[in-house]
């Protein structure tokens, strides 16, 4: 058990007063920043990855994989409370939990939608704590092809689970594109800078994400002319207590949740995915089925379990493989190489404290996050009630001095201002975002992994073939790309077939 | 372009998603061409010791241009985004009036420092937006410039572009 010993290792260094404290601040400014439109976790995290430069990288991601929590929480209050999905992972929440408030059970609600998603991180938690360290000595033995391999399976499993292939490819491939500008790291020389010097360096990852998901958001609610006019919350002990006491009913949900979003949180299907996927399912097989969508509590607790065991699981593949699930835990990778931690399986055994606190760290803050939106609900409410011409220009402010400390650079603030066009353009065309982060943080290492391949193998593709491991793993991840055009045939095929028979 | 007559036109004054579509990825086409090309003369081809530096990235703008072309394609002939509005002008308005100051915000950080530009921007945002006192919006744009000046400045020491003002307080 040399793992649970690193584990309790772990609660030693996540205890401390320093870091419970910044697990605190970590929760309540996650909350703050779900609850506000236009903030969320991808840029939430990357405005404030610049100002944990100079802490301890233990302390640093225990704050920012709070905040993390924290906008996973509060996507919840603004879907039942005002009907309106503050993230997109709490669409679903909205479909059963704003009938519930409209009813006045929003307490009930809320408390049932939050102890889901302790629930569901609960469960994903506990997977990390077993599977990671096995992952990451497996994954020990990887050599340069089979971490490409790994890493196409993680961009092909994008376009296999988007709605929109191609699309999903364009996000992908820009990301690349990005990733690519400035000097290249094996050679030296400078690519797609145009001779322009301020590009050397590349375009931060951060800048992108700040633009794209901070100002492209804000223009966004601003065109959808967003009003608040929310239910009022009551949360008391009676209320939290009679909820509680339903639970139990509801295992059968709670269960499935909880798988669905593992899988879908270590496969990058994303948060959102899987809640609407764990609402479908409940949908699909409860008794009272057929009530979802007038306001049933069942209806609420399966997307959320499913969307915060997602989200939380997310963070596995990250740790143990360098890969990450979800667009916030790229920003978290981005994070890690920042704080000058190499990501991948030898964090396992070169960085047990950080890893082994982290791990720490996310059974506690998510028993803290769980008491700190039990109790202060009403006054995050409040903070949706600040008029959006107070909050929109505050916000724009908080972009720009994110987007300026990374580099302190103007040139950045500029760069900003033209991913959130972006990003609004992109994102009123359907184009997912998410896949277009991943592929900037992963870009470089993504194609060091190709080219080291190709050093050993003189050129030839079959490298990625050569043994079983990498064959099926490569393998895996063309079904993957191809997996449209495979189902639209199969659908074609059995057409076909019923209409000659 | 038979396919096209059958269809509604979008109501008066708005961009139909086709069109938005189309333009976009013609956009999207050419940066891939501008990567194809940038790369090329970089050298994309298989050096002594492997690929050259522009051997990835060459490919990348290949599929950029492939996926654009597609959905270019689906845009047009394609019946899924067939009447549906992209933006009309109305709803475009809203955008612009968040837009535009947000540009010459970034602007006039360079000249008169982050602090100063965003009193007036945040200040500018409430009088004509919300139409709150000027009370309020003193008590508010000065607020928050002051706590972020306290936050950046003193507390955690991050300068951020600084003007006039701030030089006369000797920062």
């Amino acid at each position: 058990m040399e793992d649970f010993s690193a584990l309790l290792h772990g609660f030693a260094v996540a205890l401390s007063w320093y870091n419970v404290g910044m697990m605190a601040i970590g929760i309540v400014l996650g909350i703050v920043i779900g609850v506000l439109p236009g903030l969320g976790g991808p840029n939430g995290v990357a405005i404030l990855l610049p100002l944990t430069f100079t802490m301890q990288p233990t302390s640093a991601i225990i704050m920012l994989s709070c905040i993390y929590w924290g906008t996973l929480f509060a996507g919840a209050i603004t879907s039942i409370l005002f009907n309106i999905p503050g993230e997109t992972h709490s669409v679903a929440t909205t479909f059963d939990g704003y009938p519930l408030a409209q009813k006045g059970r929003a307490g009930e609600a809320l408390t049932a939608s939050f102890t889901g998603s302790f629930i569901g991180a609960l469960v994903a938690v506990l997977l990390i704590t077993f599977l990671a360290p096995m992952v990451a000595k497996f994954a020990l033995e990887f050599g340069p092809p089979e971490f490409f391999a790994v890493y196409l399976l993680t961009f092909c499993s994008f376009v296999g689970t988007g709605k929109e292939p191609f699309k999903t490819i364009i996000s992908l491939m820009l990301g690349f594109g990005l990733a690519e500008i400035g000097m290249d790291t094996v050679s030296g020389e400078l690519r797609m800078t145009f001779g322009w010097s301020e590009l050397l360096r590349g375009v931060d990852f951060l800048i992108v994400v700040i633009g794209l998901f901070g100002l492209g958001e804000i223009l966004i609610s601003m065109e959808e002319g967003l009003a608040f006019e929310g239910k009022h919350a009551k949360i008391n002990p009676k209320v939290v207590l009679q909820t509680w006491a339903q639970l139990p009913k509801y295992w059968v949900s709670l269960i499935r949740s909880s798988a669905i979003g593992c899988w879908m949180g270590i496969t990058p299907g994303g948060a959102t995915a899987a809640s609407f996927m764990g609402y479908g399912m409940a949908k699909r097989f409860s008794k009272n089925g057929d009530k979802f969508g007038s306001g049933e509590l069942e209806g609420v607790i399966a997307p959320e379990t499913a969307a915060h065991a997602s989200g939380t699981s997310a963070l596995l593949p990250m740790l143990a493989l360098g890969i990450p699930g979800s667009a916030t835990a790229a920003v978290l990778l981005g994070g890690l190489m920042i704080w000058g931690l190499q990501p991948g399986p030898l964090l396992f055994v070169e960085q047990k404290e950080f890893v082994w606190g982290l791990i720490a760290s996310m059974y506690l803050s998510n028993i803290a996050g769980l008491i700190i939106v039990l109790t202060t609900v009403p006054l995050f409410a409040a903070i949706l009630r600040i008029p959006f011409s107070i909050i929109a220009p505050i916000i724009i402010v908080v972009c720009a001095i994110g987007a300026y400390t990374v580099h302190n650079a103007m040139l950045d603030v500029w760069f900003m201002v033209i991913f959130g066009i972006v990003g609004y353009v992109l994102k009123k065309l359907d184009v997912p975002l998410a896949p277009l982060v991943l592929a900037l943080v992963l870009g470089d290492r993504a194609e060091d992994a190709f080219r080291q391949t190709m050093l050993a193998s003189k050129g030839t593709l079959g490298i990625f073939w050569s043994n079983t491991l990498v064959g099926s793993i490569t393998t895996f991840a063309l079904v993957m790309l191809f997996w449209p055009a495979i189902s639209l045939a199969w659908r074609k095929l059995r057409q076909a077939a019923a209409g000659s028979a | 372009m038979e396919h096209e007559q059958k269809q509604d036109p979008p109501p008066r004054g708005a961009v139909s998603q086709r069109a938005a579509t189309a333009v976009t990825t013609v956009i999207i086409f050419l940066i891939g061409v501008v990567m194809i090309v940038d790369n090329y003369t970089l050298g994309a081809g298989w050096a002594k010791d492997g690929p050259q530096p522009g051997y990835f990235p060459l490919r990348v703008g290949a599929i950029i241009c492939i996926a654009s072309l597609v959905v270019f394609a689906q845009a047009l002939f394609g019946k899924g985004t067939a009447n549906k509005t992209f933006v009309t002008l109305g709803r475009l308005r809203p955008v612009l009036t968040v837009l535009v100051p947000t540009i010459l915000y970034v602007a006039a950080i360079q000249i008169v420092g982050i602090y100063v530009a965003s009193t007036v921007f945040i200040a500018a945002f409430m009088r004509v937006m919300g139409k709150f006192s000027w009370l309020k919006i003193v008590l508010i744009s000065v607020g928050v410039s002051a706590a972020l000046f306290w936050l950046f400045e003193i507390q955690f020491l991050v300068p951020l572009p600084k003007g006039p003002l701030e030089a006369m307080f000797g920062y």
